[in-house]
């Protein structure tokens, strides 16, 4: 039983930082742990609730008082094994979720949440630790082979969850390395690529083969796949990123975020930059940079663009500043919108709201400022909120590099969508339910991004293995994975 | 002539009856026909506490025991030329006979037949002269022929107690054979063939007739001729209105008034003995006389019956009721030796028939009456000096001169009162148990034969399970869950306490559960209300037993005692040490025991279908291993593994002991239950409900040592092992008190369980006997539940790879079960009220509403959710449908105390129900009166609904007339059959104030209202309330179980304006989880039977009935009201509104929303507001209007209880649920046009006749001018709640405070009856010479009640009852003095009142949280217990007391001499100075002068011979008393004075 007053008696305490300026000298994480203590304790302010709201807010259902409480009395290991009931990468979550399940914690009702986040993060970084995370082969192989596309949250979700229901799983990636967005669209300092590696190892020795380098569609094609295999799961996320369609797009100096983003990585990585920018080198290094989209990935823009030596950062977001406190009455248990402040945002940028980008100005070719004009949203007869334009509101800001971090419209179609056939939704994802993960082609299902449209790491872990239970059901008629 | 048929849900065996009954007797015999007269006379003074039905003209029986009128029978055969043989050589076979003329004959032929078969002759027969007149229509209908048939003594036979054998014989081969006739000729009526007496000694006359009717019916008993020695009279209050002439009493030998809780187990029993039971008396016609007690009879007959079988076995009477019902012996240190041996001894051959019961009974030479161990119903009597006694349920029924009266006193409990009239002398209790305890050596016998497990040697720890099944997969074999270990193994190792919870249940009945649930899961424990209390198993812990005798009982009617070894356990739950011990038991005792195990397991391989044939396989051993001579079966899942699947141990065991039973060897046998399953309070409950005599939990002791190396608990494994134990015990205990059971061996096999969701078919094979109501699963879903958890633990599913699964039944939880109440539903019922949004309402009702249909997971949460409703053909616009305005006025919020809740949610609920006109109601923590007062807005906070809860915590005549409703809450969907306890840590000081308590003093409210322990003291209740307010509705508050309808009719019979059916949904702020999850049954199920069985008597029209516990939504309105509902309560949804989240934490004070917690920073997190409340409450009610346009209905009346609109659906794609089947539930009684189906009529109280009508006319000047008044009036105890209605009219005008002291002053003459001065107002003085009844000053509010013997009577009063039961209890405020010694439970619950007596019964001071109490003579036992506050003083002079006290909570000091300063503001005064001071001083000091001016006002209110006495040596008597110091108030005193001293300083 959690202590019952422990809310009352013990302040929330998050996980430290380093200092910005110490920080923003590396790509590494900079984030300090608490310490099993001082976890403990947080984990004390849970109050065990009859009905626990983190455990909806938490798209894989975290089965959080329970693990709370068992931090609470020192027992790790039991914690680590609940935690993995649940979420394969705890790891990741831990990590980089905006935890939403924090938002639902009843003790959010006046902003006080338990660190639901850092307690799950400590848990499972001190599993690795202590060598208690190990490989579980199946004990019997069913004979059934699976094809899984894509790398990232969703695919290496399913490819664990069918190994370790005995299905011969072989992962198809067309990077060169596992991971998918999560290998490239998040920089280092959030999230340490170690943690990958790590878990291909585990899977690799449950018996998952990864094949990298290889894009279905292209290199193989999907026929060639459905041949082979029982079942084939599509992974392959959300990659088509929102464009900028104002005059002055084609000026040199304005990237894609995720083009931007992945060469840093692989230079993290340690490729050489032939390898890392083979497209030519993305630096903010002397710049002042401008990044259009206000959500994560512009946030780790911000970062990068920071540790590169960038002169300014500014971010532009086209909707509303929002309010610093949402309305808990008409909110609570939700995910809020509210204004979030993230660590990037600390080390030095600068935010605008209600900007809409109306052309890129430059010279030879090479961009110089953004021309914006200030906009204003407004109900109309129709209750429907629209833009409208501020009149004499433009105004222009200097930019060296424009990133473009607006989000994804969904998969990429050429290629492996366009050849597997399957029936898209009115979003342009890929038909399936969120119940039996089935596309409208045979044997053939989706998951993740590619399904759901762009979303988080966390809702990516939920839909690879609800996907792979429903793609063990399909080939053994039952299944006792966990949905 | 005899009740309905079982239809819908009612069912006749639910019956309850309840009564007054009495007895006149002349002790030496002398018959006369005046003792006749004035028997009768008896009765029709008791009327009152009998009922009539809707009838006026139709009561519920009545009748009348003497012995055979000789002389008026041989007149009678002088005219008809018979020679009658001299008295006692001829019996009398009273006879009702079928009015069918040839039923009729063929009916006596067979009486002629059977007599004649057994050698005996029939006289004659004699036609029993009647008189119809006065009686009812529809009673004359049902009349039988009555005949008395005469049976000659053969002059062979010298014997009449053998001829007495005989003609039993007859008897029962007459009866049992007129079913099996009646069965084969069709002949109408034939089957209703009875005998209400036959007997050489004694004649019962009795009938469906009002109690004055007996006389004026029957032409015999007005016949000077007709003369007899004895009257044994009753008068029965039953819960039905249907005509039965059979079931009035007396029966052959017993008047009851009262209840046997345990008759199914007992008459179970009785069935089983049939190969083990012989008798050298009645030889080979013992095996004639089976079923010894038939199927279908009342308590009553039942126990006539056991009781007329011990006689003719050749029990005395007296050691028969001895027999069946015991006195409370074992742990009673008072009793001597040989005495508690004689019990112990017969406690192995019958087990007691445990109830309330006061019990009369005679066989013409003796009679006598017992009362059972709790002293439950009351029974006074008085001896004269001409011989006579005359007792009865109440003193004053038959006025005797004072004069003549040598002395007045009552039955005890346990205790007997036995006249022999062949002696012509009273042969006290003590001389009959001595004599029958000394008749044999039973300490010997019992030294000889009697075996105590824990006396043998050691057994040896059984290995370790098998290698291959670890212990996570036994654990999930067996269905534990992650709530298991950490709510209840957890919890009860380390504290040795049944863990306890809050908020309702909300997740679906077993049957419905997508989850494997195990089988326990199905049945619900019954608990008492109304007909019977249930009992404070922790407070009046000596009445109480765990006890279980292990093995073969003995031959009930042989008499070579002391041969018969048993084997005894201290209580059930057996280590593994102590089973080995039974194992090995065989090679020890010269091997009067041997002991066989059988496997209770099955081949995994056989799969689903192995099981039936694995129950079947393991009866079918069970009888073999009997018959072979083993006498301890052990049914074992021990051989569970991946290979074996383990039985439900529930199932094996009741299939077992039904088996046993039918095949008639269950007594030649002990059944010990060894189990990996058993392991909460409930499982070990049903076990020992269906036959386990002992269980051994052996996986359960194996995860509580996993437990306690894993959780590091500081315990040894013997320790963690014994608070287990004692946990259990306790939990066996509470769930044995709510059904008002005392002890395990009376539980044993009593099967006091409702099923839900189980097939009839199931039931009817190893669960013989026990209601189900809504169909369900049957042997091969429980199989299927069975084999998959044994799947999910040896299976390769990895979520159970290494982990149990969550549960979920206390706690949402993702994977666990579903629940109502989820994140979803919570937030968008939020989001609904606080935004006043109708799409988030509809998102929420639609969560809620649609079950099984758009939700594709087909989840199936409640009752109605199989439900749909059957349109109309022509629905009719939604704007002509009454507004919601009207609707809401029908809701109520549920009742939630002031103390469980904070001030603000409280008044939050209340202000928005005043707006709409709706009703709030207070739960049992009274209100603040500034509540009363309008706020400056216009708002009010004052709740219309009062409740009035066992505690009766603040409940004042100003309380009381300042509601609209007053609910009796009889019990509480959450915890039925429970009482409630308030910690000291939240009694604050305004709780304290409003509930005139202590502050940080614990609060106990307890199990039973202990002025309800039958029908007539709940019609007796209702009608103080209603004189206490007699605008204000009388509800009374019940909760669902099968036989909820038969208590509603009895309750509406006992006039109560309103009923609320309760579903055992409802929330509660603490309650133990045992009694939140498996007590009580869903409301559909309740309110259909309340409904069903009201309409079927016609009574349904005069009482408004409510529904609640677990209503949501609108479509649950409307399926409330088409099932019968007129008005609806809600209690978790408004709170819900209000800003609860279901934490479930209502008991810790930590409610981090400020609802349920006193902790002000916590209340400053309350954000909830009276619009959030009546937003709901509108989206609920047009939800309402919407399907009523559907349904084609414009009000809400013309829906209610229309069940026809209502259809049910088969769950067919559930994998469980597909068998279930509301047909009962959805049963229409046919209508008729007479009879109304919703609440259009209004009940008769008779206020008009009451004596206060005339007191407050003869009051009037000190009403409205404030003068002095006095009034002098002679009373008899049909002037009951006597100056109530005076006091409510006092307290509107004046409030709590009252008229100044002394204004009114009531002189009184005679005998009162029940509830005088109940809630007697401040100002007001009863002064009362003569004595009263049950109940005096109950609810005391500020008034002096003065009973004292009359003037010139010098009966000594230490030896002479002059009050009832439960004196003062709940009183608030004011004084009482009484010359003489009160009964039972004196000043129960006492808060604030001072009273002065000189002697009280069991139990004095019970649950006293103020006030002062002085004994100037003996207490009973258990004095001071649950005592929490205020103080008593005990004269003892012999030092005897100490033994008498319960200590558990109070210390017992001397008495200082005169001590302090009369000048200190403490210091006591002569005079009360105001009802809020009774000037009785700091408590912890002045103790010599208070006693003093106690008794000297004692002597001057009273002329108190013995107080008089004490005064004249004051000095010498002052070391004589002894003072009753509660611990917890001597502390909180300390603390307040330290704060008041620190206050003072501060202030300097």
């Amino acid at each position: 039983m959690a202590k019952p007053t422990g809310f009352l008696e013990i302040e929330r305490h998050e996980r430290g930082y380093r200092k910005a300026d110490e920080r923003i000298r590396s790509f590494d994480e900079f984030v300090v742990p608490l310490g099993d203590e001082g976890v403990a304790t947080q984990a004390t302010r849970c109050m065990d609730c009859g009905i626990p709201f983190c455990h909806t807010g938490c798209p894989v259902n975290n089965l959080i008082p329970d693990w709370n409480n068992l931090v609470q009395r020192g027992q790790w290991q039991p914690a680590l094994r609940l935690l993995h009931s649940t979420n394969n990468f705890p790891e990741f979550t831990g990590r980089i979720c905006p935890a939403p399940c924090e938002a639902a914690c009843t003790l959010n009702i006046d902003n006080n949440p338990v660190t639901i986040k850092t307690v799950e993060c400590a848990i499972v970084d001190k599993g690795w630790e202590e060598g208690w995370i190990l490989p579980q082969p199946p004990a019997r192989r069913t004979g059934k082979r699976v094809a899984i596309v894509g790398s990232g949250p969703a695919g290496m979700a399913a490819a664990q969850q069918l190994a370790r229901a005995g299905h011969g799983v072989t992962v198809f990636e067309k990077s060169d390395r596992i991971g998918g967005l999560l290998r490239y669209g998040i920089p280092d300092f959030k999230m340490a690529k170690l943690l990958i590696d790590r878990r291909v190892a585990q899977m690799t020795s449950e018996g998952v083969e990864f094949r990298t380098g290889v894009e279905v569609g292209r290199d193989v094609t999907l026929a060639s796949m459905r041949d082979r295999y029982d079942a084939v799961v599509m992974a392959g996320g959300a990659e088509q990123p929102r464009d900028l369609e104002v005059p002055g797009r084609a000026l040199d100096g304005i990237h894609f975020a995720m083009d931007f983003l992945t060469q840093q990585n692989k230079r993290v990585a340690g490729d050489s930059e032939a390898v890392a920018a083979p497209t030519g080198t993305l630096s903010a290094r002397g710049k002042q940079v401008v990044v259009i989209g206000g959500g994560d990935t512009g946030s780790d823009c911000i970062g990068t663009s920071i540790r590169q030596g960038a002169t300014s950062v500014v971010q532009l977001e086209i909707m509303p500043r929002p309010p610093e406190q949402e309305d808990k009455a008409l909110t609570w248990p939700n995910w809020p919108l509210k204004l979030r402040t993230s660590h990037a945002h600390e080390e030095g940028a600068e935010r605008d709201w209600a900007v809409l980008t109306k052309q890129a100005v430059g010279v030879h070719g090479r961009v110089e400022a953004l021309e914006c004009v200030r906009v204003e949203w407004v109900r109309g007869a129709s209750g429907r909120v629209a833009m409208q334009q501020v009149a004499g509101s433009t105004f222009r800001i200097p930019a060296d590099l424009v990133l473009l971090a607006m989000g994804f419209t969904g998969p990429v179609v050429p290629g492996l969508v366009e050849q597997s056939g399957v029936a898209l939704d009115p979003r342009g994802n890929v038909a399936a339910t969120d119940h039996d993960y089935r596309t409208s082609e045979a044997r053939l299902f989706a998951a993740g991004d590619m399904r759901r449209g762009q979303s988080l790491v966390v809702w990516a872990i939920r839909e690879g293995r609800q996907c792979a239970r429903a793609v063990d059901e399909a080939l053994m008629g039952r299944s006792l994975l966990p949905r | 002539m005899d009740m309905p048929q079982r239809q819908g849900l009612y069912d006749p065996r639910n019956e309850h009856d309840a009564c007054g009954m009495g007895f006149i007797a002349n002790i030496k015999g002398v018959k006369s026909h005046d003792t006749i007269r004035r028997g009768l006379q008896i009765l029709v003074n008791l009327d009152h506490r009998g009922a009539v039905g809707a009838d006026p003209l139709v009561g519920d029986g009545a009748g009348c025991l003497i012995q055979i009128p000789d002389a008026l029978l041989r007149h009678w055969a002088g005219t008809h030329d018979i020679v009658l043989p001299p008295a006692g050589r001829y019996a009398v076979a009273m006879c009702f006979l079928p009015r069918d003329a040839a039923a009729r004959a063929t009916a006596e032929n067979l009486v002629a037949q059977v007599v004649q078969a057994e050698g005996q002759a029939l006289l004659c027969w004699r036609d029993v002269p009647v008189d119809t007149s006065g009686l009812g229509e529809r009673v004359i209908e049902t009349m039988p022929v009555i005949r008395q048939a005469i049976v000659a003594c053969p002059a062979a036979m010298r014997d009449q107690d053998a001829f007495e054998r005989k003609i039993l014989t007859i008897r029962k081969q007459v009866l049992n054979n007129v079913r099996a006739l009646s069965a084969q000729s069709h002949l109408p009526g034939l089957a209703e063939l009875y005998m209400p007496s036959f007997s050489t000694r004694t004649v019962v006359y009795k009938g469906l007739l009002l109690a004055p009717q007996v006389q004026s019916f029957y032409a015999d008993l007005r016949n000077p001729m007709t003369q007899s020695a004895l009257a044994l009279v009753h008068q029965r209050f039953s819960t039905n209105t249907f005509p039965s002439w059979r079931l009035a009493h007396p029966y052959r030998f017993v008047a009851h008034n009262g209840e046997i809780n345990t008759v199914r187990g007992n008459v179970n029993w009785m069935f089983a003995r049939r190969h083990a039971m012989s008798s050298p008396l009645l030889g080979a016609d013992l095996d004639k006389m089976w079923p010894l007690i038939p199927h279908g009879q009342s308590d009553t007959a039942c126990l006539d019956n056991a009781l007329e079988i011990l006689i003719a076995g050749g029990y005395s009477l007296a050691h028969a009721m001895m027999m069946l019902i015991p006195e409370a012996w074992a742990g009673n240190k008072l009793m001597s030796p040989e005495r508690r041996a004689f019990y112990e001894y017969y406690a192995a051959l019958m087990e007691p028939w445990d109830g309330p019961a006061a019990i009369a009974f005679t066989d013409g030479r003796q009679i006598g009456a017992t009362l059972d161990r709790n002293g439950l119903r009351p029974a006074r009597y008085v001896i004269t000096d001409d011989d006579m006694v005359i007792l009865a349920s109440e003193t004053g029924v038959l006025p005797v001169a004072e004069a003549r009266v040598v002395r007045k006193w009552r039955l005890q409990p346990g205790r007997m009162l036995l006249i022999d009239l062949e002696q012509g002398r009273i042969i006290d209790d003590a001389e009959i148990k001595q004599t029958l305890a000394g008749e044999h050596p039973y300490e010997e016998w019992l030294r000889a034969t009697q075996v105590k497990l824990e006396d043998l040697p050691n057994g040896e720890e059984p290995a370790a399970p098998r290698d291959n099944a670890s212990q996570l997969n036994l654990q999930q074999a067996f269905g534990y869950t992650e709530e298991d270990m950490q709510l209840f193994l957890e919890p009860m190792a380390r504290d040795g306490d049944d863990p306890i919870g809050s908020m309702g249940t909300d997740t679906p009945i077993a049957v419905f559960s997508r989850k494997p649930k195990l089988l326990y899961n199905y049945f619900k424990q019954n608990f008492a209300q109304v007909t019977n209390p249930p009992i404070d198993s922790t407070r009046e812990e000596l009445v109480m037993s765990l006890v279980s005798m292990i093995g073969p009982r003995p031959n009930l009617l042989g008499h070579h005692a002391g041969t018969h070894y048993r084997l005894e356990v201290a209580q059930p739950i057996l280590t593994n040490g102590e089973l080995q011990k039974i194992r090995r038991i065989s090679t020890q005792i010269g091997g009067a025991f041997r002991a066989e195990t059988i496997d209770a397991t099955w081949l995994a391989a056989e799969g689903e279908g192995g099981m039936a044939s694995a129950v079947e396989r393991i009866c079918r051993e069970a009888t073999e291993a009997v018959l072979a001579g083993f006498n301890i079966l052990i049914l074992s899942d021990r051989a569970v593994s991946a290979e074996r699947i383990p039985v439900p141990a529930l199932l094996a065991t009741a299939a077992v002991h039904h088996h046993l039973i039918r095949q008639g060897v269950r007594t030649g046998t002990g059944l010990v239950v060894e189990t990996g399953e058993a392991r909460e309070v409930h499982h070990f409950c049903a076990l020992a409900g269906y036959g386990a005599e002992a269980v051994n939990p052996w996986l359960a002791f194996e995860t509580l040592e996993q437990i306690r190396v894993q959780e590091g608990l500081a315990l040894s494994a013997y320790e963690v092992r014994k608070n287990y134990i004692k946990a259990i015990g306790k939990g066996i205990l509470k769930v044995m008190s709510k059904m008002g059971i005392s002890t395990y061996q009376s539980y044993c096999g009593a099967q006091i369980f409702d099923a839900v969701g189980l097939s009839t078919a199931f039931i009817e094979k190893c669960f013989t006997g026990t209601a189900t109501t809504i169909e369900g699963a049957g042997m091969a879903e429980i199989a299927a539940e069975t084999v998959l958890r044994h799947r999910q633990a040896f299976g390769d599913d990895l979520v159970y790879r290494d982990m149990l699964d969550p549960g979920g039944d206390y706690a949402f939880r993702l994977r666990g079960e579903d629940h109502v109440w989820s994140p979803d539903t919570v937030a968008d019922l939020q989001h609904a009220v606080r935004g006043n949004s109708q799409d988030a309402y509809r998102r929420f009702a639609a969560r809620i509403n649609d079950q099984g249909r758009s939700d594709p997971s087909g989840r199936l949460l409640t009752i109605r959710g199989l439900m749909e409703f059957r349109d109309a053909d022509r629905p009719v616009p939604l704007d002509e449908v009454e507004p919601a305005s009207e609707i809401v006025k029908r809701f109520a919020t549920g009742a939630m105390s002031f103390g469980s809740i904070s001030r603000e949610a409280h008044t939050t609920l209340a202000i928005a129900m005043n707006r709409i006109g709706a009703k709030s109601n207070t739960g049992e923590g009274g209100e603040e009166a500034d509540r009363y007062v309008r706020l400056p807005n216009g708002d009010s906070e004052r709740s219309a609904i009062k409740q009035v809860a066992s505690g009766r915590f603040g409940v004042t005549i100003e309380y009381l007339t300042n509601a609209d409703d007053i609910q009796i809450k009889m019990a509480q969907g959450a915890k039925p059959g429970e009482g409630g306890q308030l910690p000291g840590y939240k009694v604050d000081k305004n709780i304290a104030r409003v509930r005139y308590a202590t502050p940080g003093v614990g609060l106990i409210s307890p199990p039973p209202h202990h002025d309800i322990y039958s029908i007539e003291d709940l019609a007796q209740l209702v009608h103080d309330l209603k004189n206490a307010n007699p605008r204000a509705r009388i509800s009374v508050k019940l909760v669902s179980e099968v036989g909820v309808g038969t208590v509603a009719a009895g309750v509406s019979k006992a006039r109560a304006d309103h009923v609320t059916i309760s579903g055992y949904e409802g929330g509660t702020g603490a309650s133990p989880l045992t009694s939140l999850t498996h007590a009580g049954s869903p409301w559909e199920i309740g309110l259909a039977e309340t409904q069903q069985t009201l309409v079927l008597n016609g009574l349904r029209g005069r009482i408004a009935v409510q529904v609640d516990g677990g209503l949501r939504t609108g479509r649950d309105v409307v399926v409330g009201a088409l099932l019968g509902a007129d008005e609806f309560g809600f209690a978790t949804a408004p709170l819900i509104a209000a800003g609860c989240i279901m934490m479930r934490k209502c008991h810790l004070n930590t409610c981090p929303v400020g609802i349920a917690t006193q902790d002000p920073v916590l209340r400053r997190r309350f954000t909830g507001t009276p619009e959030h409340v009546i937003n709901y409450l509108f989206f609920v009610a047009e939800e309402v209007r919407e399907i009523m346009a559907k349904l084609g209905f414009r009000t809400v009346s013309e829906m209610t209880g229309r069940v026809d609109r209502l259809d049910m659906r088969r769950a067919l794609d559930h994998w469980k649920a597909a068998g279930v089947d509301l047909a009962r539930i959805l049963h229409q009684v046919p209508p008729r046009a007479d009879v109304a189906i919703w609440n259009s009529e209004r009940q008769q109280h008779h206020l008009e006749r009451a004596m206060d009508v005339d007191l407050i006319a003869a009051a009037k000047p000190a009403l409205e001018r404030g003068e002095r008044v006095r009034i002098s009036r002679e009373i008899r105890n049909v002037h009951r709640t006597v100056g109530t209605m005076l006091s409510g009219e006092v307290a509107q005008l004046r409030g709590h405070a009252g008229l100044p002291a002394g204004t009114i002053t009531i002189a009184l003459r005679g005998t009162a009856g029940q509830s005088f001065g109940a809630f007697l107002a401040h100002g007001i003085t009863l002064d009362l010479q003569g004595d009263a009844n049950d109940y005096v000053g109950k609810g005391l509010s500020g008034g002096r009640v003065v009973v004292r013997q009359p003037d010139g009577v010098a009966r000594d009063p230490a030896q002479n009852i002059i009050v009832g039961n439960t004196v003062l209890y709940g009183a608030i405020a004011g004084e009482a003095h009484f010359e003489g010694v009160a009964g039972e439970r004196f000043a129960v619950r006492n808060s604030g009142a001072v009273a002065v007596v000189e002697g009280t019964g069991d139990h004095g001071c019970e649950y006293m949280t103020g006030g002062v109490v002085l004994v100037l003579g003996e207490t009973g036992r258990n004095f001071a217990a649950g005592m929490s506050g205020g103080i008593a003083y005990v004269h003892d002079p012999e030092g005897r007391f100490a033994t008498l006290c319960n200590t558990a909570q109070v210390d017992l000091e001397p008495v200082a001499p005169e001590d302090g300063d009369a000048d200190d503001a403490e210091y006591p005064q002569a005079e009360p100075p105001s009802v809020a001071d009774n000037g009785m001083g700091d408590p912890l000091r002045f103790d010599a002068a208070r006693l003093r001016i106690l008794v000297e006002r004692h002597a001057r209110l009273t002329g108190s011979a013995r107080a008089t006495a004490l005064l004249t040596d004051w000095p010498a008597a002052l070391g004589q008393f002894v003072k009753v110091m509660p611990r917890d108030y001597r502390r909180a005193m300390q603390d307040l004075r330290t704060e008041r001293a620190a206050l003072m300083v501060a202030e300097q």
